[in-house]
């Protein structure tokens, strides 16, 4: 439990992800990469918690497309979905945990 | 920009220190006001035992003293005192119907700043003054203000004033309704959020008195009666939900709409906590 927390909080801190190299993205690569970043910001959404480098990760995703540029674009929208996950997992872990701050 | 992240860091330890500690403060507890208002109120006077009670509702100025003098100084001459005009003005400019906006408050507006915000029993929600004005202009056929600058902030600058040391007078009326609302913006006072993963008292509980880039950090007591402010950052003067908006980018978090039912929540548990300190707004700020 800790364990991961920590990870998640040094990711938090560091924010930028690191994306392992592959091979050259496609049109496909990044529609289905920005579509899955896309569901995951709109649930942060809903949860009233998106975080504000998710949403430009996914402006630059779309941008990079437009320019034909899908290795970019795929990239951004990993990272988005990424920082889009680690904004969910913020809002169920501070469901209880707020009242460890809190004054009393 | 270096004491940022050192913050930010210390925001980490904090945050895996306690995540890895049992829960053993979050047994279940009913929701007791008046107890959170006494913890709340005593962690600041134990914490800044130099501080006056009365100087918590200087923000930062309260923090230190280089700043305490710089704004004495800038009170001689106060930024905010066109948006006083303007306030004044248009609590008594007719509406198209001939009614004001004065005439939708309490003894015409005057001096009434320290009961808000307060929980509307027929509305089933938390009215905060910025709410009651646009409800205001709305329900006699006029166009709402923009929540965050201008016309509003004039007109609650000017309500302020008339406000000045009368003490938040915020009331938790004996009904489940308005005890959610407390606690729901309690919890979003305490809860994490954002890239940077931090929560309003991350820095106005745990920090304050800290510099973040050129500013001192304020405390949460009293961290609303000065508002509206106005800060040379903005070149002009902002309200409550301009602050709390720009509170959350900080942290990388998207803002939510100002006056949505979290950030009027919030401004209940805030105000309530700080009940008994002055309204000193509008405040000038660097
Ligand atoms: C990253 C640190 C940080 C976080 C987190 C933060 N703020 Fe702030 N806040 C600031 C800074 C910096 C200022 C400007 C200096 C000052 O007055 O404290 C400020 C100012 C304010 C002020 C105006 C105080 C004054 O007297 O001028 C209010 C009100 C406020 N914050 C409320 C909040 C609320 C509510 C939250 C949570 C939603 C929050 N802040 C979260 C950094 C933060």
């Amino acid at each position: 439990m800790s364990r991961s927390i920590s990870a998640l909080a040094v990711a938090l801190l560091l924010g930028g992800f690191v994306m392992p190299a592959h091979a050259a993205s496609t049109e496909a690569d990044y529609k289905a990469a920005y579509a899955a970043a896309e569901s995951a910001n709109a649930e942060a959404g809903k949860l009233r918690n998106q975080w504000t480098t998710a949403v430009s990760a996914l402006k630059a995703s779309k941008a990079a497309a437009e320019a034909g540029d899908f290795d970019k674009a795929t990239a951004e929208a990993k990272k988005s979905e990424q920082l889009s996950k680690a904004a969910i997992f913020q809002t169920n872990e501070q469901k209880e945990n707020w009242k460890l701050m809190e004054i009393r | 920009m270096r004491r940022f992240s050192g913050l930010a860091m210390a925001g980490l330890a904090i945050a895996v220190a306690v995540l890895s500690a049992p829960p053993a403060a979050m047994a279940a507890d009913t929701p007791n006001p008046p107890a959170d208002l006494k913890a709340f109120q005593k962690f600041f006077k134990d914490k800044f035992p130099k501080v006056k009670f009365e100087d918590f509702v200087n923000g930062p100025y309260s923090m230190d003293e280089g700043l305490y003098k710089q704004w004495k100084e800038k009170e001689e001459f106060p930024p905010y005192e066109f948006a006083l005009d303007l306030g004044k003005e248009l609590m008594a400019k007719p509406f198209k119907n001939g009614k004001t906006l004065a005439d939708c408050f309490p003894n015409k507006g005057i001096g009434i700043r320290q009961d808000y915000p307060h929980f509307d029993a027929k509305q089933g929600k938390v009215i905060t003054l910025e709410l009651a004005v646009n409800q205001c202009l709305e329900a006699n056929g006029e166009q709402p203000y923009s929540y965050v600058k201008d016309e509003m902030a004039a007109v609650t600058a000017y309500m302020a004033y008339t406000s000045r040391g009368k003490v938040f007078d915020v009331k938790i009326p004996d009904d489940p309704r308005a005890l959610a609302a407390y606690e729901n913006g309690k919890r979003y006072f305490y809860t994490r959020r954002g890239q940077l993963n931090f929560s309003c008292a991350t820095c106005h509980v745990q920090s304050p008195g800290e510099r973040i880039r050129a500013e001192v950090l304020a405390p949460a007591l009293g961290i609303l009666n000065a508002m509206p402010i106005y800060r040379s950052e903005w070149s002009g003067m902002g309200t409550t939900s301009r602050r709390f908006t720009s509170c959350n980018s900080q942290v990388r978090g998207v803002p939510l709409k100002p006056q949505d039912e979290e950030y009027r929540d919030l401004e209940y548990y805030l105000s309530y906590v700080s009940n008994g300190l002055p309204i000193s707004g509008p405040g000038a700020r660097p």
